[in-house]
């Protein structure tokens, strides 16, 4: 089966005459992987080395009442009882390394579990049997409380809290809504404008990344009054950071090593496992291994979290799709971790890879008493890619077309302006679909075959922001007091309209390089067509300024302002766009101003 | 509890060391002798990577215990390569791409090892069959069964 | 029993790096005394290939073969600061940091080459075999081990470079969603044959035919290693994954590979992939990450298959044959849909 490249295709945007770029070269760490030479994380030997291993709760969320660690303490090989106490700054989200979220999550929980796995206690021993024998010792009186495992059970007035910083059991977008909105167009007026209304709900259950290789890591007193760290993570900088803020301890004195792991997907990105041996390390002064065994890599490592997905479609008689609606639930789990950030990259990802003039959706962070999500291989997409696709197919029947020209009908073409407000550039959906089905003797009608990714795009209605209808349902809390239907626009009149915009250009923006040697050389860069990159717009010297949005011709509507034009490039200290729309508000731009220092910004913005 | 002397070949080294009763074969290995290349996976007999010959056969380090190995012949994917010279598994495994990951290479390597001892011309199934216990989670088994076609006709070639 | 053939398609695009920017990544490239490059970074290599990618990419830049590049990854103390691996950012992000790092390092070196060889060095090129001469005249040359030789004895210049990528942060708006999510997007259709046993409700793959467009397959082969095992993850996560069977209850859930149940070796699908390169224009040499979207099409495809196969749309994952029989049961047996293709 060998694979077949379609050099024909896109031809006259590639120079294919590279010297190593496109070569099959042999892996540079192959020889090491076929002869058991390769250093993971866990084939660094240390003399003395300690074994760690968790106290976990049995309950979907339960008090604490009291913790009886006396008889473990006492048993053979048992060299430390590890207490939440024992953690510095027993508190953290994973993504407050970008500012994005607040602190809910403890290393150690001190007083109420809220899934079942959730670690209270660590045992330090001499053997990983000492050690497992200790924790299974460790007497623990638990006042089980009312939990709640179902997304949308979360959802109503009454449910049980299950994360004490978000009550209403939904992650705070911008400290405004209980869950991300996308609004563009009028999807009402595209349901009335349409010959069938097809609808479908699709739901993908947790599953585990399951690398061969389980999370781990061993910690380990260095000279220099520092601590080495080998470990499985995906991001060696993220892990570090984490432990530094954990344990309250100068990121200097720590030591990371890694980037030869087992297999990842993106289980190895919760940072867990390195704060705890550094901490077994600085409180026995001598070298401790974490790992999770694979009951605990399946168990208690967290998941792909589950998502549900609701879709609504008008469409055309001919099988243009007029309006689009999503409600979408992240499953969290009983924390934060990345499910936020995965709303946001759902959210930016619709309506999928089609050009649709009427889009709305509620995608929404719920949190509820299971092992808490995190990231897996095609986070954020897979999930609402599953739900697209398939609903794709009922279209297709409802419209009585062929799957394939449907997708061929609607696909985005280079131009197009999609939901997110940003212009689709560099398409290959239509042609990879024509490339599918020839290789599976799939007949295409002449029209499909002739389409193409690089014709009709960015024309009339395709390239501008249609006015767009916006509501204010699900502010934070109001869940609370009343159930609400989470659906776009429902159960409310829409309060407030954006006008229609014209096409921007509003890419976003790569920083130039800090110096001109630096810069690609075009020449060198292997294309062959029209090239516009910082890179080669950088002259020796100056920083070029980037794309500067056109605003939009009408001005909004006052409940609407208009999301503010990105900073200047190469002004420092450049303030983030919210300090700058609020530049007459002198504690409000302060703010910006402090999250700005911060070590790195992203994501969404926070109002306070 | 007292430690147990214990003696064995590792890929033709001699080897003694004191284990505690009960220890398992894949820990005594890794930590006791330094023998790094079988690798702990699930510690449940489940995913092969720990896969190793112990007198011919295809074992698993962490089912086997380590009292149990007295005066037995272990091979391990560490003992493969003859002094630069891979193996013919091993060249076929990197000219094949047949390892993203890594981790699941050392036990698979092993469990074809097996097959090809005691089978030099196996069919396709055979190979599947061979490797059905060892548990890869990157490649998706077909550039591995491929692989291990290669080096067995390879290595007819080379006793032909 | 009767096997129903079912046919199903989907096609999808993935968002290449961390939503919404911000994400940076460095690299560091230094040449040793007789011209081999070093690349210092603290990515990490998963198994997707981010040390022989890299590699790649700084020999490409550098303008010498990727037998005197070496990458060495990840140490906190030698390697300059990279988010990590994840979000498909890893080739698109460090590969435009190695870039830039090398397009530096480069220009030192031919610097320091044009000071031996008495030209400019914009008249200067490389031949990729470790050999630096006059555009237009092969003849007037030197290698980079001679060059990097004289730049540390004789000229007292380093042959080295710096690199950051980073794509200028940016943010949602609250109340239209606008956004900035990535700035490249790879590409996908596929295709998946299969059959449903309408008494058991099992669901065999049989075939699959795929194209993926990834903007350029900076090493062809690592591509293919992405593809294939992302397609078998994604039949894997159609037909057979989860952590709660019965979601969401929490019971049933697996502790070994014996109860969480994956495809083994005997059920490779033969699956035939055609590979488009339409280079992104900030990607490293066009390349787009190919990890991640791999195994995206293959599931609604599966699903889309079954329907088409026995007439139950399985829109809860995973299909399970009791999710599949309990759908033939309640549609009073099978119903085939025939050839999803001409239905005009």
């Amino acid at each position: 089966m060998p694979v077949e490249f379609r050099k024909d295709l896109f031809a006259n945007e590639r120079d294919d005459t590279l010297k190593e770029i496109g070569q099959p070269r042999i892996r540079q760490d192959i020889l090491g992987h076929v002869s058991g030479r390769s250093p993971y994380y866990d084939d660094h030997l240390f003399e003395g080395l300690l074994h760690m291993r968790c106290v976990r709760s049995p309950h979907h969320h339960a008090r604490i009442r009291h913790i009886d660690a006396g008889a473990a303490e006492r048993m053979p090989g048992v060299v430390r009882v590890v207490w939440p106490a024992d953690v510095p700054h027993n508190i953290n989200t994973l993504l407050s390394l970008i500012n994005f979220g607040r602190d809910d999550e403890a290393l150690l929980q001190p007083s109420r579990v809220t899934y079942i796995g959730e670690p209270v206690l660590a045992i330090i021993a001499k053997t990983e049997r000492e050690a497992r024998e200790a924790a299974a010792a460790v007497r623990v009186d638990w006042e089980p409380l009312p939990h709640v495992l179902d997304v949308e059970e979360a959802l109503k007035p009454d449910a049980p809290t299950v994360n004490g910083e978000y009550p209403n059991n939904t992650f705070d977008y911008h400290d405004l809504y209980d869950h991300q909105k996308l609004r563009f167009g009028d999807v009402e007026k595209g349901f009335r404008e349409a010959d069938h209304i097809v609808e479908g709900e699709y739901r993908m259950s947790p599953i585990e990344q399951a690398p061969i290789e389980t999370c781990g890591a061993i910690a380990a007193p260095e000279t220099n009054d520092r601590y080495v760290c080998h470990t499985a993570t995906q991001g060696l900088f993220f892990s570090l950071a984490v432990t530094a803020k954990l344990l309250d301890i100068a990121s200097s004195r720590l030591h990371f090593i890694g980037g030869t792991v087992g297999g990842g997907f993106g289980g190895k990105v919760d940072s867990i496992t390195e704060p705890m041996a550094v901490l077994g390390a600085r409180l026995t002064g001598q070298p401790v291994k974490f790992m999770w065994d694979r009951e605990e890599e399946m168990q208690v490592g967290a998941p792909r979290g589950a998502e549900l997905w609701r879709i609504k479609d008008g469409v055309a008689r001919d099988g243009r799709i007029l309006a689009r609606q999503f409600t979408g639930f992240f499953d969290s789990g009983a924390y934060t971790r990345l499910s936020s950030y995965a709303v946001v990259k759902g959210t930016g990802h619709l309506p999928g890879p089609y050009t649709i003039p009427n889009v709305a959706s509620n995608v929404y962070c719920v949190f509820t008493n299971r092992t808490p999500a995190t990231a897996m291989r095609g986070f954020g997409i897979t999930g609402v890619d599953f739900a697209i696709e398939c609903q794709m197919d009922k279209v297709a029947e409802a419209a009585g077309l062929d799957p394939i020209e449907l997708r061929i009908l609607n696909a985005y073409r280079d131009g197009d302006m999609k939901a997110h407000r940003r212009e689709a550039k560099n398409c290959a959906l239509i042609e990879c679909c024509q490339v599918a089905a020839d290789k599976a003797r799939w007949p295409l009608s002449p029209q499909s075959r002739a389409a193409s990714s690089m014709t009709e795009g960015g024309v009339g209605w395709r390239a501008e922001i249609p006015e767009t209808v916006t509501d204010q349902v699900g502010r934070i809390g109001e869940r609370r007091r009343q159930a609400l239907p989470s659906e776009p626009g429902a159960g409310a009149a829409a309060t407030g309209r954006v006008a229609a915009g014209m096409r921007r250009d509003d890419r976003s923006v790569e920083l130039p390089p800090q110096v001109a040697d630096m810069a690609k050389e075009q020449e060198r860069t292997g294309y062959s067509g029209k090239v516009d990159l910082p890179d080669h717009a950088a002259p020796a010297s100056v920083q070029p300024a980037p794309a500067t949005p056109v605003q939009r011709p009408a001005a909004p509507l006052p409940t609407q302002p208009p999301p503010p034009p990105p900073p200047p490039a190469g002004t420092a200290p450049s303030l983030p766009p919210a300090a700058q729309q609020r530049a007459d508000d002198p504690e409000a731009a302060e703010q910006a101003r402090r999250r700005a220092a911060s070590r790195f910004i992203s994501g969404t913005r926070r109002r306070r | 509890m007292s430690k147990i002397p214990v003696q064995f070949t590792l890929n033709g080294t001699e080897k003694a060391v004191f284990v505690d009763p009960g220890a398992n074969l894949l820990d005594v290995l890794r930590r006791g002798v330094g023998d790094l290349s079988p690798k702990y996976g699930c510690a449940q007999g489940t995913c092969g990577s720990c896969a190793m010959l112990i007198d011919g056969e295809l074992r698993l380090g962490c089912l086997t215990l380590a009292e149990a190995v007295s005066g037995a012949r272990i091979e391990t994917t560490g003992g493969l390569q003859t002094g630069e010279e891979p193996h013919p598994l091993q060249t076929a495994f990197m000219e094949g791409f047949a390892a993203q990951c890594g981790y699941c290479t050392p036990g698979m390597i092993m469990a074809a090892k097996a097959l090809l001892d005691r089978n030099p011309n196996p069919s396709r199934d055979d190979v599947i069959e061979a490797i059905s216990g060892n548990i890869c989670r990157c490649t998706g088994y077909q550039p591995i069964v491929d692989a291990i076609l290669t080096a067995a006709d390879r290595m007819r070639g080379r006793i032909a | 029993m009767t096997l129903c053939t079912g046919r199903g398609f989907a096609a999808i695009n993935y968002p290449i790096g961390m939503n919404l920017g911000g994400d940076p990544s460095q690299a560091l490239v230094h040449s040793t005394p007789d011209g081999k490059f070093k690349v210092a970074l603290s990515s990490i290599d998963l198994g997707q290939g981010m040390k022989s990618v890299t590699r790649q990419i700084a020999a490409e830049t550098l303008g010498v073969p990727i037998s005197d590049v070496y990458v060495d990854t990840a140490d906190s103390d030698t390697g300059p600061h990279c988010m990590g691996s994840f979000a498909s950012r890893g080739t698109h992000r460090v590969g435009n940091a190695v870039i830039r790092a090398a397009t530096e390092a480069r220009r030192a070196m031919l610097e320091a080459a044009s000071e031996e060889l008495e030209v400019n060095a914009a008249d200067l090129d490389t031949d990729g075999q470790g050999n630096i001469h006059v555009k237009g005249a092969p003849s007037r040359s030197i290698t980079v081990e001679e060059t990097a030789l004289a730049a540390q004895f004789k000229q007292g210049r380093t042959l080295s470079g710096r690199g950051i990528f980073l794509i200028q942060p940016s943010e949602a708006d609250p109340d239209t969603g606008e956004m900035s999510p990535v700035s490249c997007f790879a590409h996908a259709a596929l295709i998946v044959d299969l059959t449903v046993d309408d008494e058991t409700g099992e669901v065999d793959v049989t075939e699959i035919n795929s194209a993926y467009e990834v903007g350029r397959a900076l090493n062809p082969k690592l591509v293919e290693q992405q593809l294939i095992g992302g397609a078998w993850m994604g039949v894997s996560h159609a037909l057979y994954e989860t952590t709660e069977p019965y979601y969401p209850a929490r019971e049933h859930g697996p502790t070994d590979f014996n109860d969480y149940l994956m495809p083994g070796p005997g059920e490779i699908v033969p699956h035939n992939i055609a590979i488009l390169e339409r280079p992104a224009e900030d990607a490293p040499f066009g390349g787009k990450g190919p990890g991640e979207m791999c195994a995206n099409p293959v599931i609604p495809a599966i699903s889309n298959g079954v329907y088409n196969a026995v007439g139950v749309r399985c829109h809860d994952l995973p299909i399970t044959p009791e999710k599949v029989l309990r759908g033939i049961r309640a549609n009073g047996g099978a119903r085939p849909q025939g050839q999803p293709t001409g239905r005009r």
